[in-house]
């Protein structure tokens, strides 16, 4: 570059694209807290409203409640009831084994995918791996919770002869393929950008091509590997329509993944578009809603916390 | 370059057709939805300047548009609630009830279960809870498996009201967006029971049922809703914001006339009787 060929005009057009991009990144940043301070404030009323209160309190939503004398107490999710019951625990229970099912399938299949599609498939291969496993990723949501409900749901209770047709297990499953993708992407990225000198080192020290994969390139990788984890954690915990299509969204309290579910998402899925505007049921999936994001904000802090702390230790051990 | 002026004339006299003539939207029960669709492809092939946009989504979603003011006919195959009531005239908005054709709850289970019949009582006692073996309504010994509808559903209230007179469905219950998907999934599960719109039950075995223990078990039919002796059936309503006139009204003059209710009758919904169809009539 020739530097007296620098015209001052440049320079201020410089200045605004600086400026301009800028703004771009700001105005996400202000979206971002808009709808989060939208969901809040709709989700107030059940701390102050006093008639709200006697239908969907803090203290109603997550404890025991008697709901018909007599009868034993219990957790209820029934809306749309003579006297509505607005039970969450159901609801986050039903997120957590749906997302735990998810991830469960979902780890070993992505990461597996991901050593072999960075350390010992051929390039040829590769080619055609990494784009077909990142095409799943591109099948609509609506698509995956179709082929779930109609077809996989068939499959696997034949298999192992679930009671329920559509369960924690078909629902998680669904869920895993959507979130293979995401996994993999980023834990095959972490793994193809560590530097080849540290494989070298490894093969030059005599070790095979084995334990240079498991022993120097997957340690090295973590951080990526653990990002990638996160964020598919974050997918499962949120993901809507195919949980409202394949998990039965029966809101039960079990230990068992062979029951039906209900989940957080699902549920706001499913009743947003018929409550009664500032209704208790409305302040409540609102409420949900706030839970939700609480709940991932929080996993994605603690995974880039995790993730930071292991760079950190991995680098020092490395230099 | 003949061509381009001429297919640009083309669109122009298209947008301007379409902008001239009359929009309606319907919007509401997933129920009512298919008949909605036919009327309105009728009744275009008819009427060409008239667009009819219909979409689904559930009574309560149909209501809430109609109270938005974001559509001109609500379907709905429930009546309104009177708290939606109380909310329509806070808005300013004149709820105006149309009955369009009828339809049967049936109850259905998969075609390799034995079971023929039931009652009132046992009905509400399998979608409560109480009965949970088939064994108990003389069937195998096996768990029931209830499917059911999402609780944005008319059906949904509909059969909460008059079957399990108001009680809660039984949490085990699985809910589906969809008549066709619980019809579909009664299909698939041998030890599954399921209830929906008469008009998408296909492939699945029909319960008789019995108003109380000492009458005879009706099957639903066309037949059966439109004389009265089936005891789940209900009227499917059309809503309007104050009396319909204009397009509005000689269009649900039309629905109600015999070809619209022909119409209804051959897609398996259960048209109005004459006298009724007649009485309903927007003068």
């Amino acid at each position: 570059m020739n530097r007296t060929k620098f015209k001052p005009k440049s320079r201020v057009r410089e200045f605004l694209g600086e400026k301009l991009i800028a703004i771009n990144a700001l105005a996400a940043l202000v979206a971002i807290v808009l709808i989060f301070a939208f969901i809040f404030k709709e989700a107030i009323p059940i701390f102050t409203d006093q008639e709200i209160q006697q239908e969907a309190s803090v203290d109603k939503m997550t404890f025991k409640q008697e709901f018909y004398e007599g009868r034993d107490p219990k957790w209820s999710w029934q809306p749309n009831s003579e006297a509505p019951k607005y039970s969450i625990l159901p609801l986050v229970i039903g997120s957590l084994k749906a997302a735990l099912v998810a991830m469960l399938f979902a780890i070993p299949l992505g990461i597996g995918a991901a050593i072999f599609s960075a350390e010992f498939a051929s390039r040829r291969l590769r080619e055609i791996i990494k784009p077909a496993i990142e095409m799943l990723a591109g099948i609509p949501s609506v698509v995956l919770g179709f082929f779930a409900l109609i077809i996989m749901a068939t499959v696997l209770q034949n298999m192992f002869g679930f009671l329920f047709r559509l369960n924690a297990i078909t629902a998680g499953i669904a869920l895993g393929l959507a979130v293979i993708p995401i996994i993999f992407t980023v834990a095959e990225d972490a793994m193809t950008s560590v530097p080849s000198s540290l494989r070298d080192a490894g093969l030059a020290l005599g070790a095979n091509h084995w334990q240079v994969s498991l022993t120097v390139v997957l340690p090295a990788a973590l951080p990526g590997i653990a990002a990638g984890v996160v964020l598919g954690f974050g997918r499962a915990i949120g993901e809507t329509m195919i949980v409202l299509m394949a998990s039965g969204n029966a809101a039960i309290i079990s230990g068992s993944l062979t029951d039906s579910i209900r989940t957080i998402s699902a549920s706001i899925a499913a009743e947003l578009a018929e409550v009664v505007f500032g209704s208790a049921h409305y302040s409540v999936l609102f409420f949900l809603g706030s839970l939700l994001f609480v709940f991932t904000f929080f996993i994605n802090l603690g995974g880039d916390l995790a993730v930071r702390n292991l760079k950190q230790r991995l680098q020092g051990r490395l230099s | 370059m003949k061509k381009i002026i001429i297919c640009g004339l083309l669109l122009i006299l298209a947008v301007g057709l379409v902008i001239a003539g009359t929009t309606i939207t319907i919007k509401g029960s997933d129920t009512l939805v298919r008949l909605g669709q036919r009327w309105a492809e009728e009744y275009m092939k008819h009427n060409p300047d008239v667009v009819i946009q219909i979409s689904g989504g559930g009574s309560g979603t149909g209501i809430a548009a109609l109270l938005n003011g974001t559509t001109d006919i609500c379907e709905a195959s429930r009546d309104m609630k009177d708290k939606e009531y109380k909310l329509a005239e806070e808005k300013g908005i004149k709820p105006y009830r149309v009955s369009v054709a009828l339809d049967g709850i049936a109850v259905f289970f998969n075609k390799a279960n034995p079971v023929e019949k039931l009652s009132f009582a046992q009905l509400k006692g399998i979608y409560t809870g109480a009965i949970t073996n088939w064994k108990e309504v003389g069937g195998k010994n096996a768990r029931i498996i209830l499917y059911g509808r999402e609780n944005n559903s008319g059906t949904y209230a509909f059969f909460k009201k008059k079957v399990l007179n108001k009680e809660d469905y039984n949490e085990y219950t699985q809910t589906l967006p969809g008549t066709a998907a619980v019809v579909n999934a009664v299909s698939l599960d041998k030890n599954g029971i399921g209830y929906g719109g008469l008009a998408w039950a296909k492939g699945v075995k029909f319960a008789g049922v019995m108003a109380n223990d000492t009458t005879e078990a009706v099957l639903p039919s066309v037949e059966t809703v439109s004389n009265g002796t089936y005891p789940i059936s209900r009227e499917l309503y059309w809503f309007f914001n104050g009396k319909p006139t204009g397009e509005l009204k000689k269009l649900v003059n039309w629905a109600l006339s015999k070809e619209g209710q022909k119409i209804a009758e051959e897609i398996d919904y259960v048209p109005l009787s004459k006298e009724g169809a007649l009485a309903n009539t927007v003068e």
